[in-house]
């Protein structure tokens, strides 16, 4: 038996397929998040149900994610407190060479749930030495 | 000059290209996107201790919270001031109020919560500390109790 030769160009309507894929990517697009280089899979933040996202980001943050062995994650490096204190104060020179005032800098500490309470206050300890007085604990609202 | 319009010819566009860039694009963002839970701020005020005083009056005397720990890091007490209170947050929290309301309420009180973890305790239970002194969520709404919180000068 012979097949037919005789191409019939079969067309499909994509319409609705693109409309639908489009949609999709719209909606991908709005719920991406970038922000996540400021965040560390190793961290399990603590839960508060009053931790509610503030209405604006607050000025010159500085994040210090604090591991549970006391390690701390500075700018995707990983340091100890006093690696950690070198590189603030490098930090902090720029700062005053760019004319930021210290005082406007927020330390944003991001600590393992499971981390001792001595280690945090290490690093507010060590962060108050080089004059930085604003701090804001970060915790997330629930476990999902 | 009049155009002629004389056979509907379909005008096809080839959208094969369109289509695969299309399906990368919504490959990438299916492959990239992750559920981030909402994270929130407490904030807290420490200015260096060696700084001095820039007003005369003296601030009211904060309320100390002291939280014990277990050498494995777990919660074994709760006090406040000189009242010793378990391991409940909650007691906690209704003796914080109980105090600043005497004081003239949230606004007028001006408290501060000075509190002072033992170095081991595990961080999730003074978050919990703070959760409580800070206020609480009745039907959805935030009742605020104290938010001026800082750690206790520790001696080593």
């Amino acid at each position: 038996m012979k097949f037919q030769s005789k191409a019939e160009k079969r067309e499909l309507d994509m319409t609705s397929m693109i409309d639908i894929t489009f949609l999709l990517i719209a909606f991908f697009m709005v719920l991406i998040n970038f922000s996540e280089a400021d965040t560390n899979e190793r961290i399990k933040l603590p839960i508060s149900e009053l931790a509610k996202p503030p209405d604006s980001p607050p000025t010159e943050p500085m994040i210090l994610q604090i591991l549970n062995d006391g390690n701390i994650i500075y700018i995707n490096t990983e340091y100890d407190i006093e690696g950690l204190r070198k590189k603030i104060e490098f930090q902090l020179r720029l700062l005053k060479l760019l004319k930021v005032p210290i005082k406007s800098v927020n330390v944003i500490i991001r600590a393992d749930a499971g981390c001792e309470a001595g280690k945090v206050q290490d690093v507010i300890e060590l962060c108050q030495s080089l004059k930085l007085e604003n701090f804001k604990l970060r915790a997330k609202q629930n476990d999902q | 000059m009049k155009r002629k319009l004389s056979s509907h010819k379909k005008a096809e566009l080839n959208m094969t290209s369109m289509i695969d860039v299309v399906f990368l694009l919504l490959i990438f963002f299916v492959m990239t996107f992750k559920i981030v839970v909402p994270e929130g701020d407490f904030n807290i005020k420490m200015p260096p201790v060696s700084q001095p005083r820039e007003t005369i009056d003296l601030p009211p005397e904060p309320l100390r919270v002291r939280l014990s720990a277990s050498p494995a890091g777990q919660l074994t007490t709760i006090s406040l001031g000189d009242r010793v209170l378990g391991t409940s947050f909650t007691k906690l929290r209704e003796r914080v109020l109980l105090l600043i309301q005497q004081r003239g309420g949230p606004e007028k009180a001006g408290v501060e919560i000075e509190l002072a973890p033992d170095d081991q305790l595990r961080y999730e239970y003074v978050v919990e500390a703070i959760t409580a002194v800070t206020g609480e969520v009745k039907d959805g709404q935030i009742y605020k109790i104290c938010d001026k919180i800082k750690f206790a000068p520790r001696h080593k």
